[in-house]
C-alpha cells in the first residue's frame, strides 16, 4: 500500500532578481500513516518552503517547483492541474499555519471559516455545517464552543484561534495533517495543551503528520523521526531516540547541544552554533555547513557531502560522520 | 472619523453574535448624534461670519433693482428683515429660529428659504447618491480586476484609465461628454433634469422615472468617474496588500479557488479603506455636485446656490451652507456604521 505522504527528490527553487536560489535542494521524505515527522532545522532552511511546495501553495513568483515529486496515496501532486490540487487541500491534506492570530479572517466568524471548508468538500448544506463546526470545536477542546461559533477571531486567545485553526484543517479527516510551527506564538502552558491535543487527534485518526519546528524540545515530545534541513538540504534522518542519543550531524549536535537541559548545571554555558545560515544564493561550493562546522575538513569545502546511509533507517550527508 | 473607533485588539471579550453588534451600533449613532450638534452650531457660526464679511447686503440690491431711495422705505425694510439688529443679536436669532427649522425668508423668491430649497435638494441628492454609486461600483471592480490580473495588459489599461479620469476636471469631462453622447451620437440628452413637455413629463410614473434616469446618466459620469478612478486606486492596492496576509494563505490551504478567496476572504477587508476615504469625501462630493450641476443644469441646490450668490440673497446662500453641512455629517454617520457592520474589530469605547 501507498503512504500517505512520500516526497522524493523535491526541489523548489526562487527566481528572483538576484539570481536563482535553490530553497528546497532535493527534499525526500515520507510519513507512514499514524506516523509523526518532525521537520528542523533553523530560521530560513526551507522548512516552511518545503511544506508549502507539497501543499502547492508557494508564492508564484518567485517560488517553482522545479523538480521531484510529491506523491499522495500513490498520486503524484506536482503534476496536478490547479483544479485537481483544490479537491486535495483541506480534504486530503490539512494544514496548520505558524500564527493562529493572523491565520484567521479578522471579519468573518468562527463558523463561517469551518463551515467554509465543509461545504467546499462535501455535502454539507448551511445549517448542516454549523452543526458539523460546532462537534469539530468540541473536538478540538474549545471551551464554551456553542458560543464560539458566532465570535469573530479578535474575541479569542491565540490558544484558541490555533484551536479553530485545527479544527478547519481537520474538518474534512485528512490523511495528511501538515504543521507549520504550531506552537511557536504561543505560552507555553498553551503549547502544551496544542501539542497533546494534536497528538490524540492523530492518533485517534490515524493521520500522517508532517510536524516542523525549530524546537528540538516539541521535536522530542511529538516525533517519530525527525529529518534535519539545512540550507534546503536533508543533512541527516533518524528516529527520535537515535538522533537524540547519538546525533551523527555536527549541525545536528550543535542543535541539540544548543537546547538548554533541565537540571543541568547551572555554571554550564549552552553551546551556540557561530554563524548564520549563508543566504540561499551564496552557497559555498562544498558542504553549506562547512563554514560554520567545528569538524570541518579540506574536503568539505570542495565537495558536497552525499547522503549516506551508515545504520539501516538513518540518513546522514557529512564526510566526518562517515569516518566516524 | 476614527476619533472614538476602538484600537482592534482594544477588547477581547469572548462574546459574539449579532445582538451585542447591534446594541454597539445604536450606541454609536448616539454618540455620533450628539457630537453632531456642536459641529453643526460651529458651521452655522462660521458660515453666518463669513456672510457677514461679504461686501454689501441683499438689501442694497433689493433697493436698487426696484429703484427705491426713500431713505424711510429703506429703513422700513431693514426693520422688517432684522438688518437693523447688532450682529450678534442677527446671529442669536437666526441660531433660534434654525432650532425652530425655520431657515429665513427669500426675497427674491418671495418664500420661505426651506422651501425654495426643497425644491432643489432632492435633485442634488440623486445626483449624489448615483454618483457615489457609480464610482463605488466601478471602482471596486476595477479595482478587484487590476488585482487579480496584476502586472498584465488589464492592470495596466485600469491604470490608465484611472489616472485618467483623475486628472480630467468635471467641467470638461461634462462638456466632452455632451459633446460625444448628445451632440455626435444623439443618445443622451443634453441637460436638465427632465424632457420639458415630453412623455411622463409631470415626473411620475415609470415614464417618468425612466426620463430621469435619461437625463441622470451623463452628470453621474462626470462626477462619478473622478471619484471612480479614486476608488479604483485605492482598491486596488489594498487587494494586492490584503492577498499578502495570512488568513489568505489559510483560505487556499482550505481548498478554496481563486476568486472564492478574493471574493469571500480579500474583498471584504480590502473594501475598508475604500469606505475609510468615502466618508472623508462625502463633503467634496457635494462641492463636485455644484459644479456639475451648472454645465448639465441639472436643477439641483448647486444652481440655486449660483445663483443666491450673484443675487446677493444671502438666507438662501446660508441656507444650503446648513443643509448641506447636515447632509454630509448624516452620510459620515452611516459610513461610520457601514464601517462598522464591514469590521466587527471596530467597538466603541
Amino acid at each position: 500500500m501507498a503512504l500517505p505522504l512520500d516526497v522524493r527528490d523535491l526541489s523548489t527553487t526562487l527566481f528572483t532578481r538576484r539570481g536563482e536560489m535553490k530553497a528546497v535542494d532535493g527534499l525526500s521524505l515520507s510519513v507512514g500513516a499514524g506516523e509523526t515527522v518532525a521537520l528542523v532545522g533553523e530560521s530560513g532552511c526551507g522548512k516552511s518552503l518545503s511544506a508549502l511546495s507539497i501543499m502547492r501553495l508557494l508564492p508564484d513568483p518567485p517560488a517553482r517547483i522545479v523538480g521531484g515529486e510529491v506523491l499522495l496515496n500513490g498520486r503524484d501532486l506536482v503534476v496536478l492541474p490547479e483544479e485537481g490540487m483544490l479537491d486535495i487541500r483541506g480534504q486530503e491534506i490539512g494544514m496548520i499555519f505558524q500564527d493562529p492570530m493572523s491565520s484567521l479572517n479578522p471579519v468573518a466568524t468562527v463558523e463561517k471559516q469551518i463551515a467554509e471548508v465543509l461545504m467546499t468538500h462535501t455535502e454539507l448544506g448551511r445549517g448542516q455545517a454549523r452543526v458539523r463546526a460546532h462537534e469539530l470545536l468540541e473536538l478540538v477542546g474549545m471551551p464554551d464552543a456553542g458560543r464560539r461559533l458566532d465570535a469573530y477571531p479578535h474575541q479569542l486567545s491565540g490558544g484558541m484561534c490555533q484551536r479553530v485553526v485545527i479544527a478547519m484543517a481537520i474538518a474534512c479527516s485528512p490523511s495528511v495533517l501538515i504543521a507549520d510551527e504550531p506552537t511557536t506564538a504561543l505560552d507555553v502552558t498553551v503549547q502544551a495543551q496544542v501539542l497533546a491535543l494534536l497528538k490524540k487527534l492523530q492518533a485517534d485518526a490515524g493521520m500522517a503528520m508532517v510536524f516542523i519546528t525549530h524546537d528540538l524540545g516539541v521535536v522530542a515530545e511529538t516525533a517519530d523521526r525527525v529529518v534535519v534541513m539545512y540550507a534546503g538540504r536533508k543533512v541527516e534522518e533518524a528516529t527520535v531516540d537515535e538522533l537524540f542519543e547519538t546525533p551523527l550531524h555536527p549541525y545536528t549536535a550543535g542543535l541539540i547541544g544548543a537546547t538548554p537541559v533541565p537540571g543541568a548545571a547551572r555554571a554550564e554555558r549552552l553551546a551556540d552554533i557561530p554563524g548564520m545560515v549563508p543566504p540561499l544564493n551564496a552557497l559555498p561550493q562544498g558542504c553549506a555547513f562547512a563554514p560554520r562546522c567545528p569538524r570541518v575538513m579540506a574536503r568539505c569545502r570542495q565537495e558536497r557531502p552525499k547522503l549516506t546511509q551508515p545504520a539501516p533507517g538513518r540518513l546522514v550527508a557529512c564526510f566526518a560522520a562517515e569516518r566516524g | 472619523m476614527a476619533g472614538e473607533l476602538a484600537s482592534p485588539a482594544a477588547s477581547r471579550r469572548p462574546t459574539g453574535g449579532g445582538s451585542s453588534r447591534r446594541i454597539a451600533a445604536l450606541r454609536l449613532l448616539r454618540r455620533r448624534l450628539i457630537q453632531a450638534v456642536p459641529l453643526m452650531l460651529g458651521v452655522v457660526v462660521i458660515n453666518f461670519c463669513l456672510i457677514q464679511m461679504a461686501p454689501g447686503s441683499f438689501l442694497e440690491l433689493m433697493t436698487a433693482e426696484n429703484q427705491v431711495s426713500d431713505p424711510a422705505t429703506i429703513e422700513l425694510l431693514r426693520k422688517t428683515y432684522g438688518l437693523d439688529d447688532p450682529v450678534w443679536l442677527q446671529l442669536v436669532k437666526y441660531i433660534w429660529a434654525l432650532v425652530q427649522f425655520d431657515f429665513g425668508f427669500s426675497y427674491r423668491q418671495n418664500r420661505p428659504v426651506i422651501d425654495a430649497i426643497s425644491d432643489h435638494l432632492p435633485a442634488t441628492l440623486l445626483l449624489m447618491v448615483s454618483s457615489i454609486t457609480l464610482a463605488l461600483a466601478v471602482g471596486v471592480a476595477a479595482g478587484v480586476v487590476a488585482s487579480m490580473k496584476v502586472r498584465t495588459f488589464w492592470d495596466s489599461l485600469v491604470s490608465v484609465a484611472a489616472m485618467f479620469f483623475f486628472a480630467a476636471p468635471g467641467f470638461w469631462l461634462g462638456i466632452m461628454l455632451i459633446v460625444l453622447f448628445s451632440v455626435k451620437l444623439g443618445w443622451l440628452p443634453v441637460g436638465g433634469m427632465m424632457t420639458i413637455g415630453g412623455v411622463g413629463g409631470g415626473a411620475t410614473g415609470a415614464g417618468g422615472v425612466l426620463d430621469v434616469l435619461h437625463h441622470l446618466i451623463l452628470p453621474t459620469l462626470a462626477l462619478g468617474l473622478f471619484y471612480a478612478a479614486i476608488y479604483t486606486r485605492v482598491m486596488r492596492s489594498s487587494m494586492l496588500e490584503v492577498a499578502q496576509l495570512d488568513f489568505v494563505r489559510t483560505a487556499r490551504a482550505k481548498g478554496l479557488s481563486r476568486n472564492q478567496v478574493t471574493i469571500g476572504h480579500v474583498l471584504r477587508n480590502a473594501l475598508l479603506p475604500v469606505v475609510t476615504i468615502l466618508g472623508v469625501q462625502m463633503g467634496t462630493v457635494l462641492a463636485g455636485s455644484v459644479v456639475i450641476e451648472s454645465v448639465f443644469s441639472w436643477p439641483g441646490v448647486g444652481s440655486l446656490l449660483f445663483d443666491s450668490v450673484s443675487s446677493r440673497n444671502y438666507p438662501v446662500v446660508l441656507g444650503i451652507m446648513v443643509l448641506g453641512s447636515l447632509v454630509v455629517i448624516a452620510a459620515n454617520i452611516a459610513v461610520d456604521l457601514v464601517y462598522m457592520w464591514l469590521d466587527p474589530r471596530i467597538e466603541i469605547r
